[in-house]
């Protein structure tokens, strides 16, 4: 394992421009979490509880399931002001409210895609298209991997996994060497680590050992360079194979720290689990942990689902923030939290026998960000009263690509592939760096 | 619009993709062009590979198996002036080839055996297409024919079942069944999806970078584009029975009683009318949106989550094929309980009726199927910025005009499917020999396979690739003569060994290239000298981890392609899910591809039985008889010292399942030399 210091002197491969973060936790919330449950009061809804919104204020609104006359349903929530910046934030979270001055809450986020499959692929591939390259793919390429012995991106994955699955961390048309590996929860961490039974580490390192003999006399006999490449990746599964358990070890945790992540106990432990493996692979050196707990897609009973989804993930992602924090590694992680979309200030109320939910809403959503050099405390953006549309400091998600690549020094236009006649990027044809959330904006 | 027009045209005349394909008058064959362009950079050919290398490279590349060691022993053994001939005519007859170069076929057909999206469905009978690009190839069915058969093989007069069968290469579209979806926007992103593969495929255009605006570097207007889209806008999607030989007369014989059984069944829970005042409640929801939610909702789902449920619902009852009515009365008893209520819905106790209609399907031997596309009259409108909700003017079916017309004056799409393979189109002959081409030296005489517009790239030897687009039109467009051609040459039978740096990427071809194997050729070769591989040829796809028997041992082309969650081994090698045409695999070299060879229990199965395989003889008789089945050659002095101590550090019982596992992680034995 790299030191924090040698990390800081490892060679990089050149960024556009300087980086303000080196790492990316990507805490994702497939589903569509609903921001008016949790980061964006709409007071406004108790006057319409019950009734359809105004027909003008809805006419526009394309939704997946609900016609835009359904009934208005206000947030049974309590919210109040947290920290020193008094950052709105529901009873539903009372652990990241206590993070509230680490937070930048983006309100008026947006995307093109109301269905599950194109919005996740919107947000972490930048098209609603598949066959595209996932955002921390797109950064491996841009950056490479810091980490000597394990893969540069990473998934974990709790709960309902993503509803596009492995598309959300695809390589695309990049090389494979860049899409995301996804430690697994039960049997091998990553699919094939384990040698085979019967085999002990000394017999797999004599076996790679003679391979790697002879791979080297192919390398003299043919003058292949593709065959040094070839050893290399031997030699790194080699070492993945033990720095994946040496990683999954906790025993050097502290009980406090588990504690506070919420580890080994329920209902947390799994998510909290990845929420702590995805800090210690930052400091491993591992480029990009996309952290998934699923499913926020509470078209029924979304108290209930609400509930439990925030029971499950609260306490641990904001003990991420308070753990990066205080190893002096949030400055150089960018943390994002979020989901394809968010939900509409209508009611979905398809059944009569279960609980009211909402339907997807992408016309506007809240995100929180943190640390890689974005600013803290605050909260930016604004929707109607209705919580129908962003209507200030609108931020497309292909901006929020735009600014995530941003604080790892890229230019999102001129990070590029060629692929199929034309050069690729992460953001499509669009994206603009939301400057408004950069600690420093850049001279 | 008149500049842009003429910019056009000047375009076009420039371009030199779209100049027709001339035959160079010398050299007048592969050698001659290759050599020719040598001279000129004052370089030298490679020296012929050794014969062990040699056949080795021919089977990989013509059926994606290594040479079994008595065929390798058979062609050292010939002495004769034609035995590498004999070796090529031996494989190209092989029913293997079909396999091999089917799977090329595959990637650019962007097939897979599910819908894509978030149900991502299982499409059970998506196989029937393939097997037909399959028989196809090993039938070396000429490409014209090959082209109009799948593009419009429906079309066709007195249209054979195999010829519609074809026709499921269009169906190879992903299918949305999200909620919210409208089912026109998806209908029009297929039509989209057909329109580009076929440009892409045939012509290595980006035609689709003309679906919201003018095409920015290629002579296609958006309005060319949408004339384009009209072909496959006037098709639908179709399915018909395509019983395999020895289905129908058990099927006839057990109809009659299972008719009645289900006439009954249905009867006696009063479906019927039950149904007929359901579907009159729809038909109402449909009309008259915005009374009753719950219908309203019903209707919505009915659309989206049932194959073709709209369209059944709206055929009159007495006009419904069995098929149709079967998926409709299905549908029925398993989502009327939603307009009704519960206490209703638990009297009525469908589900248990759903339950003993499957028992009794099982009583009927089925009749296979296949997707297929018919003709589907509908107007066609320029789609403004792409939109579907934003159509602007009308526009009729036409050619590009980039490219000479046929002069039919209004084409349907057979007509389109006889224009690509036309003698005056200069596109389609180039654009399939250069893939053809890449497979063999791993990277195209245009490099930019999939992009013949003017961002791709020029071509290395542009004369030799009219010369060959020639070869091949002239030939009666027969593939097996072009890849004859190909691997006769001696430019494909030069060594692949390094010499000098002069030339990166191997551009001029002074030397064969390494190339690492596909996915599939991977697993299909560690079977293959394990003695493990079930050869048989095509049908429906498996799930070799979850098989017993002989579908655990089946060539990677037949493990079923689910295009959410791909097969690691697929994924780790680079081979594509199927989401759109690919013409160009990726080479890549990760430590995933380590773990998958060294670790997977499919490669230590076969590695157990490779072991197994070669027990009983003598260490040296063993080793050798190994390294013939993997690497098509003996072992040298130091490989054998290295082997034996490696051998007896091992625990006994594993030692020589580790020997061969050693073999099927080599780079060798995952490339072609």
């Amino acid at each position: 394992m790299l030191t924090r210091r040698q990390l800081l002197q490892s060679a990089l491969a050149p960024t556009h421009f300087p980086a303000s973060a080196r790492a990316v936790i990507f805490l994702f919330m497939p589903g569509g979490p609903s921001q008016i449950d949790l980061f964006d009061p709409k007071p406004e809804l108790r006057k319409w509880h019950g009734k359809p919104l105004p027909v003008e204020a809805t006419k526009d609104l394309k939704l997946a399931f609900i016609k835009p006359n359904a009934n208005a349903v206000a947030s049974p929530r309590q919210f109040a002001r947290h920290g020193g910046s008094g950052a709105e934030i529901s009873d539903l979270l009372p652990h990241t409210a206590r993070q509230a001055d680490q937070l930048c809450i983006v309100r008026g986020v947006h995307t093109d895609a109301f269905n599950h499959d194109p919005g996740e692929l919107m947000l972490m591939t930048g098209s609603m298209q598949f066959g595209r390259p996932s955002m921390g793919a797109w950064v491996n390429y841009g950056l490479g991997s810091e980490s000597r012995n394990l893969p540069g991106f990473v998934v974990l994955s709790s709960g309902a996994p993503p509803s596009a699955g492995t598309n959300d961390w695809s390589n695309g048309f990049l090389p494979s060497a860049y899409q995301g590996t996804q430690f697994r929860r039960s049997g091998d961490p990553i699919l094939y680590l384990s040698s085979p039974e019967g085999f002990t580490r000394e017999m797999q390192r004599s076996r790679l050992d003679v391979i790697r003999r002879m791979n080297e006399k192919r390398r003299r006999e043919t003058g292949d360079p593709e065959i040094d490449a070839r050893i290399a990746s031997y030699e790194l599964a080699f070492r993945m194979q033990s720095a994946a358990p040496e990683l999954l070890d906790l025993s050097s945790e502290s009980a406090r720290t588990l504690e506070m992540y919420g580890v080994n106990r329920e209902p947390t432990h799994q998510y909290a689990l990845h929420c702590l493996l995805a800090r210690r692979m930052v400091e491993r050196g591992v480029r990009f942990v996309l952290v998934s707990h699923g499913s926020w897609d509470d078209h029924n009973d979304i108290d209930k689902g609400l509930d439990k989804n925030c029971r499950i993930t609260d306490q641990p992602s904001a003990a991420l923030i308070a753990d990066l924090r205080q190893r002096g590694l949030l400055d150089s992680t960018l943390v994002i939290w979020g989901g394809e979309f968010g939900r509409t200030p209508m009611t979905q109320q398809q059944r009569t026998d279960i609980g009211y939910g909402r339907d997807h809403h992408p016309n506007c959503f809240s995100m929180w960000l943190a640390g890689g050099g974005i600013r803290a405390g605050v909260t930016v953006g604004k929707t109607d009263e209705l919580g129908l549309e962003a209507v200030e400091d609108r931020i497309h998600v292909h901006d929020l690509q735009a600014t995530i690549l941003h604080t790892l020094g890229l230019d999102h236009l001129r990070l590029t592939y060629p692929h199929s006649g034309r050069d690729f990027r992460l953001t499509d044809v669009a994206g603009l760096v939301a400057r408004k959330l950069l600690r420093r904006p850049p001279a | 619009m008149a500049p842009a027009i003429f910019g056009v045209a000047f375009a076009a005349a420039g371009l030199w993709s779209l100049q027709p394909v001339q035959r160079p008058l010398a050299p007048a064959d592969i050698d001659g062009f290759i050599r020719a362009r040598l001279t000129r950079e004052g370089l030298k050919p490679s020296p012929e590979a050794p014969k062990r290398v040699l056949l080795r490279r021919l089977s990989l590349d013509l059926v994606g198996l290594p040479p079994a060691p008595e065929e390798m022993a058979a062609f050292l053994a010939d002495t004769s002036a034609d035995a590498w001939a004999r070796q090529v005519d031996r494989l190209l007859r092989s029913p293997h080839f079909g396999e091999k170069w089917g799977r090329h076929w595959l990637d650019q057909a962007r097939y897979a055996d599910s819908d894509g999206f978030r149900s991502d469905r299982f499409r059970p009978h998506a196989w029937r297409y393939r097997q037909w690009v399959i028989d196809a190839l090993n039938q070396d069915m000429p490409f014209d024919q090959f082209t109009i058969e799948q593009l419009a093989g429906d079309l066709l007069p007195n249209a054979t079942g195999n010829q519609r069968i074809a026709t499921g290469f269009h169906r190879n579209t992903l299918t949305n069944r999200e909620g919210g979806i409208d089912p026109e926007q998806f209908r029009v992103e297929q039509v989209i999806d057909r329109t580009n593969t076929t440009g892409t495929v045939w012509l290595g255009l980006t035609v689709g970078c003309a679906q919201c605006h003018d095409h920015k570097y290629d002579p296609i207007s958006q309005r060319d584009y949408y004339r384009l889209f009209a072909f496959f806008n006037e098709a639908d999607e179709d399915h018909m029975d395509a019983p395999m030989p020895g289905e129908w007369g058990p099927h006839l014989q057990a109809r009659p009683e299972y008719d009645r059984k289900r006439r009954e069944l249905l009867a006696a829970k009063n479906v019927p009318a039950l149904q007929a005042e359901w579907e009159a409640g729809m038909i109402e929801a449909a009309a008259h949106p915005g009374k009753r939610l719950d219908w309203d909702h019903a209707f919505d789902d009915l659309r989206t989550d049932c194959e073709d449920g709209e369209k059944i619902l709206r055929t009159p009852a007495a006009q419904r094929t069995r098929r149709q009515s079967k998926i409709l009365t299905a549908y029925f008893l398993g989502n009327y309980g939603r307009v009704i209520t519960r206490e209703r819905k638990e009297q009525l106790q469908f589900d248990k009726l759903a339950k003993q209609l499957a028992e009794l399907d099982k009583t009927l031997p089925a009749l296979s199927e296949a997707p297929v596309m018919r003709a589907h009259a509908r107007e066609t409108r320029l789609l403004q910025r792409g939109d579907y909700k934003n159509p602007g003017e009308a526009v009729t079916a036409a050619l590009l005009p980039l490219l000479p017309s046929t002069g039919v004056t209004r084409p349907a799409r057979l007509d389109l499917a006889r224009w690509l393979v036309s003698r005056d189109n200069p596109l389609t002959a180039r654009v399939i020999v250069n893939r053809i081409w890449q497979e063999y030296f791993g990277r195209g005489l245009v490099r930019t396979a999939e992009n013949f517009g003017s961002q791709g790239e020029t071509p290395t030897h542009p004369e030799l690739l009219d010369w060959l687009a020639t070869e091949f039109m002239d030939g009666g467009w027969s593939m097996k003569r072009v890849h004859r051609l190909i691997v006769m040459s001696a430019a494909y039978r030069q060594s692949s060994i390094t010499r000098s740096a002069v030339d990166a990427g191997n551009k001029l071809l002074a030397r064969q290239s390494r190339l690492r194997l596909s996915a599939e050729s991977i697993r299909d070769s560690a079977l293959a000298a394990s003695g493990l591989l079930a050869p048989d040829i095509g049908g429906p796809s498996v799930q070799p981890e979850e098989a017993s028997g002989r579908d655990r041992y089946r060539r990677g082309m037949y493990i079923r392609q689910k295009r959410t969650a791909p097969h690691p081994l697929m994924v780790n090698f680079d081979a594509p899910s199927g989401y759109g045409a690919l013409c160009r695999r990726n080479r890549s070299n990760t430590p995933l591809q380590a773990l998958n060879l060294l670790n997977d229990p499919a490669f230590v199965e076969a590695a157990r039985a490779l072991a197994k395989r070669t027990e009983g003889a003598e260490f040296d008789e063993r080793l050798n008889r190994m390294f013939a089945l993997t690497l098509g050659r003996a072992p040298d002095a130091d490989e054998r010292a290295w082997l034996r101590a490696y051998l007896e550090q091992q625990p006994p019982a594993v030692a020589w399942t580790g020997v061969a596992s050693v073999l099927l992680n080599l780079d060798e034995f995952i490339t072609r030399e």
